[in-house]
């Protein structure tokens, strides 16, 4: 069973909505990253406070066609992609 | 094509304002020759029209914030409006001549995540740079600036604006940029003032000067390539798909009174934030719209041009010569000092213009 993870924005990022997908700019070195669709629903939704498992249930499986569990892998790799790079905290315990 | 630039290219299709300029104040405390502002306070927009502004731009799709004077920290409330505007998660670039920088501010700023600061630097010599600000001591202290925000890790650019003053001095500038780990950009034009007046433009470098800047590769790379002969006039069909900037398609600039322009460079009213919502002005202003037509395809004396596409035409400059769909005789003559090849423009005007003869009886 893997442990639940929240997930919250770093503080020192820029990011706005373009069309459907989000737009992250890492202040470290200024890289620019975009976000597709189902992407952009987690991002969105990343509240510190909402475990990753539950975004995935609200904000994927209820609005596109995906099977729940590959669904959470797929928005694990995500999160820990994002959180590499500084863009994106995640935590095993709710983020204040 | 970078990410960055399909990006730009996105708002472009999508009609998204990504980038603004945004002017908290015209005050300053130097007083620049060439500035192309006046300095009195015309009735600021107060803190809360400000804030209120910046929610309007965030919801409006703005990435790119610049924060621009004037001098920003001019104003007692600019640490919060730059907090506020990070609360909204805009990139932002300042632009400051850094004079009134403390250490604190600098911590503030590295501590706000502010994407760059824009220090304004005209020579290496005090002398030379300080006559330019009439504000003695001004190198020491913007430099002094430079180094505390360096120290704090903020990402620091220096403009150098030539004019004929500081011609020789961009070398000088952009070695203080490498020993301060700052990066260097230099602009070699001189604009008209936004009431019109083009006196200003008399500081300007000559043909000479801009030749030589031309031709360094430290500034412009490969000069062979950069200095090439132009490649003639551009073709009908991708004339008339081309755009001349992004002036009114995804970028703008707002003034501290509110008034709306398609570029801080194109002093065209096209609306005031106190009377529309900006999303109103955006969209639906018929000067910006106006702007919005013009496409290199219909450009008076450009589109023939054999300049074509390789051409800087800015059309804030040229609806400063009295048309936006014309040439810009700045532009004409950089490319003129680029390739020695005169544009369609510069040569009527020379036609146009045949020496003077004088007779005497």
């Amino acid at each position: 069973m893997l442990s639940r993870l929240y997930i919250a924005h770093a503080s020192d990022i820029a990011a706005r909505m373009l069309g459907g997908e989000m737009m992250i700019m890492s202040p470290r070195d200024s890289t620019l990253f975009t976000l597709n669709e189902t992407a952009s629903a987690i991002w969105q939704a990343a509240d510190g406070a909402t475990p990753l498992e539950e975004i995935v249930e609200r904000h994927i499986c209820a609005a596109f066609d995906v099977e729940p569990d590959a669904a959470l892998r797929d928005a694990r790799d995500l999160v820990e992609q994002l959180a590499s790079h500084g863009v994106l905290l995640i935590s095993e315990a709710p983020i204040p | 094509m970078t990410l960055m630039q399909e990006m730009s290219a996105r708002a472009l299709r999508l009609g998204i304002p990504i980038s603004v300029q945004l002017d908290l104040t015209y005050r300053c405390n130097e007083r620049c020759v060439h500035c192309y502002l006046d300095h009195d306070d015309h009735g600021e927009m107060t803190t809360a029209e400000i804030k209120d502004l910046l929610g309007q731009l965030a919801d409006s799709g703005v990435f790119f914030l610049v924060l621009s004077g004037g001098e920003i920290m001019m104003r007692r409330d600019f640490f919060e409006i730059l907090e506020h505007a990070r609360a909204l998660m805009f990139s932002v670039k300042l632009k400051t001549n850094a004079v009134m920088i403390r250490a604190s501010d600098a911590e503030r700023m590295r501590a706000l995540s502010v994407d760059s600061v824009q220090i304004s630097v005209y020579s290496h010599r005090a002398e030379v740079h300080d006559a330019i600000t009439k504000l003695p001591g001004s190198l020491k202290r913007s430099l002094d600036g430079a180094r505390l925000l360096r120290s704090h890790g903020v990402k620091v650019v220096f403009a150098n604006v030539l004019m004929r003053g500081n011609a020789e001095d961009y070398r000088g500038v952009q070695a203080l940029a490498a020993e301060l780990g700052a990066q260097f950009t230099l602009d070699p034009t001189i604009t008209p003032m936004m009431d019109g007046d083009r006196s200003v433009l008399a500081l300007n470098i000559d043909s000479t000067a801009l030749q030589a800047v031309f031709r360094d590769a430290t500034l412009v790379g490969e000069v062979d390539e950069f200095c090439a002969p132009p490649a003639g006039p551009m073709d009908e069909k991708d004339a008339f798909d081309s755009l001349p900037c992004s002036a009114a398609h995804n970028a703008c600039y707002v003034s501290p009174y509110g008034d709306v322009y398609p570029c801080v460079q194109f002093p065209l009213p096209s609306g005031n934030v106190r009377r529309q919502k900006f999303e109103d002005i955006w969209r639906n202003s018929a000067q910006l719209n106006e702007v919005r037509t013009i496409t290199l395809g219909d450009l008076q004396g450009c589109s023939e041009c054999v300049h074509g596409g390789s051409c800087s035409r800015c059309p804030g400059l040229a609806y400063t010569e009295g048309n936006m769909r014309g040439p810009s005789t700045q532009d004409c003559e950089k490319s003129f000092a680029r390739t020695g090849v005169a544009s369609v423009n510069l040569l009527s005007r020379r036609s146009a213009s045949p020496n003077l003869v004088q007779i005497a009886f």
